[in-house]
């Protein structure tokens, strides 16, 4: 009883991470269709630029903050400037993430050098809550809160604001959205920049406990596309249901059988693939 | 048009690379150095880069009366690379000598081509058991170690010294996990202990969570074999589910190599490790290079650093007691085989007939003095060889440390 | 821009393939043995990207676990050469059938999902054959990979040995593929393909079996990765996990767009200039990656529709 609850608890962090990085990229294949490879890079971003934040002023919340506004301006920037070039070109688009993604992983080895850290536990949250045999550490419980929380945010904005219905308008059907007078263009650049913002708030979260190194960047990513994937493409909800999904699978799978655990991530998705390609909430 | 144009560059550089190939037979002895020097494990070729420099430095360039040309190459830890850039550097640029690479795959990727070339060859840091043992290659010469060679003399210490009697540990799934826990178990088990439960960690988890959580509170210590990243992210999370203080924490040199070291905090105080090398040892040799690499590159030196500013004496030595004449392969292997360089930040070291050291081992317990970490030297195991105290053929006779395999358990 | 001078258009295509052609049959003749060893390189990588090009251009499946077939080819050779010891043809033969079934097999699976969905499945399934290579340690060796694989000539027995012989050896192969993939593509299959490419649903109704069509395209590309495979593990005498990771992967999808997907020659091109680029810039500056970086960035943004496409109409 203890194992599982244990073992439940630290699925829901990984959910809660996971959570945090598939959501913006799944957003940002809704409005765009891109299939970003550079997101992991702007999850990594995220805890290099709180690290040297953390290092000046001592503050997570400090590192967090600048870390989201760096990261979603790089977006931002990187879609306007960039990407939109190609609207009706997803491979073209693809490429050129990959080689933001390089860019950006030469960059953070050159600014911040490849050796790997970890973030300071904000406040008094770096002690473990015991109660009877189980053993959690209160910080990871407090990641779980604070996704869950933005979780509620995301879906406030996305079901009952007018950003959100033209956020779903588009999403829905784009051409359309742009002949009701919804500006798809600038709509897409906030959402990516939103997506890369959340991303790196998902570094920091992670900081402390994960940390940075070199890497870092492509050892996330494929996680996020399964999350994305199983959720399906596009869908908030579905990212939800697609991190708890693969962060329970991922955590029992590296607990029970971890001979397997190289395959019991890719393994399910390539069945939830060939069964119901467009995964379990997305549209064709 | 553009198009032309960009053909045009290419063939430029494809026949302007010819033309620099051309090379003046006299002139500097050419030395070709491969670490990774972008990608995952940068820093690690970097620091093992850095400790070379350092040397070449001190000596001006030059040994045996000739000037040394030093040309690196990134491998980017990928094997394949390192076997390009090695042709390259055997075959384009023609260097007497090659030295470096950091893992294990690409030691064994390059050791047929070394071989076939009969180019003589300094690792300093892949630690594979065979590539000095069973699948040992004439052409290389070891100057770092093999992963189960601290390994030995800490089980044995484990057991002896520490007193330990029941131990779990969990390390990285790959050889060089299997080869560092099958020597401590080997000889801690040996003298009476007991391993009694192995967690093998997939090397691309970065979350112990689930492994933690199944850690038996009721042994005596855990032994943990991380590095990089996943030494950095273990620590911490050992210490968030309150095993710290709790269960104590030994492990391989590498969980808390002064690479990693200084990433952690107050957690990873009081874990022992055993390795050939610490930063803290006090000896005047030592500290005279530690000092240098940290006026030089604002870093601890980590055994990474001081891998090859040790295998660099070898090389250099080789090279003064041929007076330079290193364009004969076979008496160039045979000075590197016989050189013994002195002066060594690790203390003495002496290779065995297999390509390997034999060297002290250093018992390490981290400590925070001045301020910062270090691997105080607690105790001092000399004189350490591959096979430790077995009878080379006969350990030779057995297979290799395995995921399941260790001998005499 | 696109009709500005069809001829002169064509008269640069000459000039290119020209040029390309002169360099790698003359090529071994005045350069040196590392150069010959990145020319080897080049067109083995030259005939598995074609063979992506097959699948992500023509067919209009972007593959991101193409590489994973070129690896089992791969390790097959070192299997079998290695460890059970089999002769040339048997080992060539098996490793390049291994692989087809290996494509027939996950073809099955991925063949009716289409667009992002096959780059997600595909990354999937490279990232199960990644795992299977690192896990499967009694078969694969692990991380360690598989050394000791015996060089062409002494394994064919074939008065062959060099790097120049081996070269040609590998530019037959190349050429041989080369000509049939040209030949498939022109074929009415292939031009089936494309149409399934710009308007699946009208191919359907004109009474064409897709998926058929999508999946034997998919076995098709496998096999002719098969055949890269087996050169590379020949060339390189060992194998790792590294060659069907999702870098090397991703590296090959850059080769086709990057040169110029639905071309043939494109890929050529694309896998020719990034392994000089790599290679070459490495020897000066350890941030090559970030210039490797930049340039991808600017290619794209010079010739979205790669090198191969620049100004002219968009073949294939």
């Amino acid at each position: 009883m203890t194992y599982l609850i244990t073992q439940t608890l630290n699925g829901l962090f990984s959910a809660a991470l996971l959570f945090l990085i598939a959501s913006g990229l799944t957003l940002a294949f809704g409005v765009m269709k891109i299939v970003n490879i550079a997101h992991g890079s702007f999850y990594m971003l995220g805890v290099y630029v709180a690290s040297t934040v953390v290092l000046r002023t001592g503050s997570l919340f400090a590192g967090a903050v600048v870390a989201i506004l760096v990261v979603a301006a790089v977006g931002f920037l990187m879609q306007r400037v960039f990407l939109r070039r190609f609207p009706a070109d997803p491979l073209a688009q693809m490429m050129m993430t990959m080689g933001f993604a390089l860019l950006f992983r030469d960059l953070a080895l050159m600014i911040w050098g490849g050796d790997p850290f970890t973030l300071q536990y904000p406040g008094r949250l770096r002690e473990s809550i015991e109660m009877g045999e189980v053993v959690f550490p209160s910080y990871r419980l407090f990641v779980i809160v604070v996704a869950a929380l933005v979780g509620v945010g995301l879906w406030i904005v996305n079901e009952k604001t007018l950003i959100g219905a033209r956020l779903r308008a588009t999403v829905d059907d784009p051409e359309m959205a742009s002949a009701i007078g919804i500006n798809v263009a600038r709509l897409s650049g906030v959402v990516f920049a939103v997506g890369a913002g959340l991303a790196a708030f998902g570094g920091v979260m992670g900081g402390p406990i994960l940390g940075g190194y070199a890497g870092l960047d492509f050892d996330l990513l494929p996680l996020a596309f399964v999350v994305v994937i199983v959720g399906g493409m596009g869908s908030l909800k579905g990212a939800l249901v697609g991190s708890i999904v693969v962060g329970m699978i991922d955590n029992f799978g590296k607990a029970l059988v971890p001979e397997l655990s190289y395959f019991t991530l890719f393994a399910p998705m390539m069945v939830v693939l060939a069964l119901k390609p467009t995964g379990l909430y997305g549209r064709a | 048009m553009k198009r032309i144009k960009c053909f045009a560059v290419i063939l430029a550089l494809a026949l302007g690379a010819v033309f620099l190939r051309a090379q003046a037979p006299e002139g500097p002895i050419r030395i070709g150095f491969i670490v990774p020097l972008s990608g995952a494990f940068a820093q690690n070729g970097r620091d093992i880069l850095n400790g070379f420099l350092l040397l070449l430095d001190e000596v001006g360039y030059r040994a045996g009366g000739r000037q040394i040309q030093l040309i690196v190459e990134d491998d980017e830890a990928i094997p394949a690379q390192t076997l390009t850039k090695a042709r390259k550097l055997v075959e384009s640029d023609r260097v007497h000598l090659m030295a470096g690479t950091l893992l294990a795959s690409s030691g064994y990727a390059l050791a047929p081509y070394v071989d076939a070339q009969q180019i003589p060859m300094v690792f300093p840091v892949v630690s594979s058991d065979d590539l000095t043992q069973r699948r040992r290659s004439k052409w290389i010469v070891r100057t770092g170690w093999t992963s189960s060679q601290p390994n030995h003399a800490f089980g044995e210490y484990a057991y002896r010294t520490l007193g330990y009697r029941t131990v779990a540990t969990i390390a990285l799934d790959y050889a060089f996990g299997w080869e560092s826990v099958g020597g401590f178990q080997r000889t801690f088990e040996a003298e009476g202990g007991r391993v009694v439960q192995k967690t093998w960690t997939p090397i691309s988890v970065h979350d112990f969570a689930p492994y933690l959580a199944q850690i038996p509170r009721d042994v005596d210590a855990v032994y943990a074999l991380f590095l990089g990243r996943s030494a950095v992210q273990f620590m911490r999370q050992y210490a968030e589910y309150g095993l710290k203080g709790r269960v104590p924490l030994i492990g391989s040199g590498t969980t808390t190599d002064e690479a990693v070291l200084i990433s952690m905090g107050d957690e990873a105080i009081g874990t022992v490790t055993a390795l050939q090398y610490s930063a803290a040892l006090d000896t005047p040799d030592n500290r005279r290079f530690t000092a240098a690499f940290r006026r030089r590159y604002n870093r601890t030196a980590s055994y990474y650093g001081e891998s090859m500013y040790t295998g660099g004496k070898w090389v250099l030595a080789a090279i003064e007691a041929l007076g330079g004449r290193v364009e004969d392969r076979t008496k160039l292997l045979e000075a590197l085989r016989a050189a013994k360089p002195t002066g060594l930040p690790r203390g003495p070291v002496e290779l065995d007939e297999y390509g390997n050291p034999i060297q002290a081992i250093y018992i390490r317990r981290v400590d925070r003095v001045n301020g910062a970490l270090q691997n105080t030297v607690i105790d001092t195991i000399p004189r350490v060889s591959q096979f430790w105290k077995f009878n080379p053929a006969e350990y030779l006779r057995q297979p290799l440390y395995s995921r399941r395999f260790v001998p005499g358990t | 821009m696109a009709g500005r001078d069809v001829a002169r258009t064509v008269t640069a295509r000459h000039v290119a393939v020209g040029a390309m052609a002169l360099l790698l049959v003359a090529g071994p003749l005045f350069l040196g043995s590392y150069w010959i060893g990145l020319l080897t390189q080049i067109v083995i990588l030259a005939t598995l990207a074609m063979s992506l090009d097959i699948l992500l251009g023509y067919t209009g499946l972007p593959s991101l676990g193409h590489a994973a077939f070129f690896g089992v080819a791969a390790y097959a050779v070192a299997v079998l050469s290695t460890t059970y010891r089999a002769d040339f043809w048997t080992t060539v033969v098996a490793a390049v059938a291994i692989g087809t079934a290996l494509a027939a097999a996950c073809g099955l699976i991925v063949a009716h999902v289409r667009d992002v969905y096959f780059l997600m499945i595909t990354l999937a399934l490279g990232m199960v054959l990644w795992g299977l290579s690192y896990r499967w340690i009694p078969v694969t060796g692990g991380d360690n990979g598989i050394s000791g694989i015996p060089t062409l000539d002494a394994h064919a027995g074939l008065p062959l040995s060099g790097p120049a012989a081996f070269y040609y050896v590998t530019l037959l192969v190349f050429l041989a593929s080369a000509a049939l993939m040209r030949t498939l593509v022109r074929s009415p299959f292939g031009l089936t393909l494309r149409g399934i490419r710009e308007n699946e649903g009208r191919m359907r109704s004109l009474g064409f079996n897709t998926w058929l069509h999508c999946y034997l395209s998919f076995v098709i590309a496998g096999a002719f990765a098969s055949v890269a495979g087996v050169m590379w593990a020949y060339y390189n005498g060992f194998v790792s996990p590294t060659y069907l990771d999702l870098t090397a992967s991703s590296e090959l999808f850059l080769m086709v767009t990057l040169g110029g997907p639905a071309t043939l020659v494109g890929p050529v091109l694309g896998a020719g200039a990034i392994v000089l680029l790599k290679n070459v810039m490495s020897a000066y500056t350890a941030r090559w990656l970030l210039i490797l970086g930049i340039v991808y960035i600017v290619a794209i943004l010079a010739a979205p529709r790669g090198i191969w496409n620049l100004g002219g109409r968009r073949s294939g």
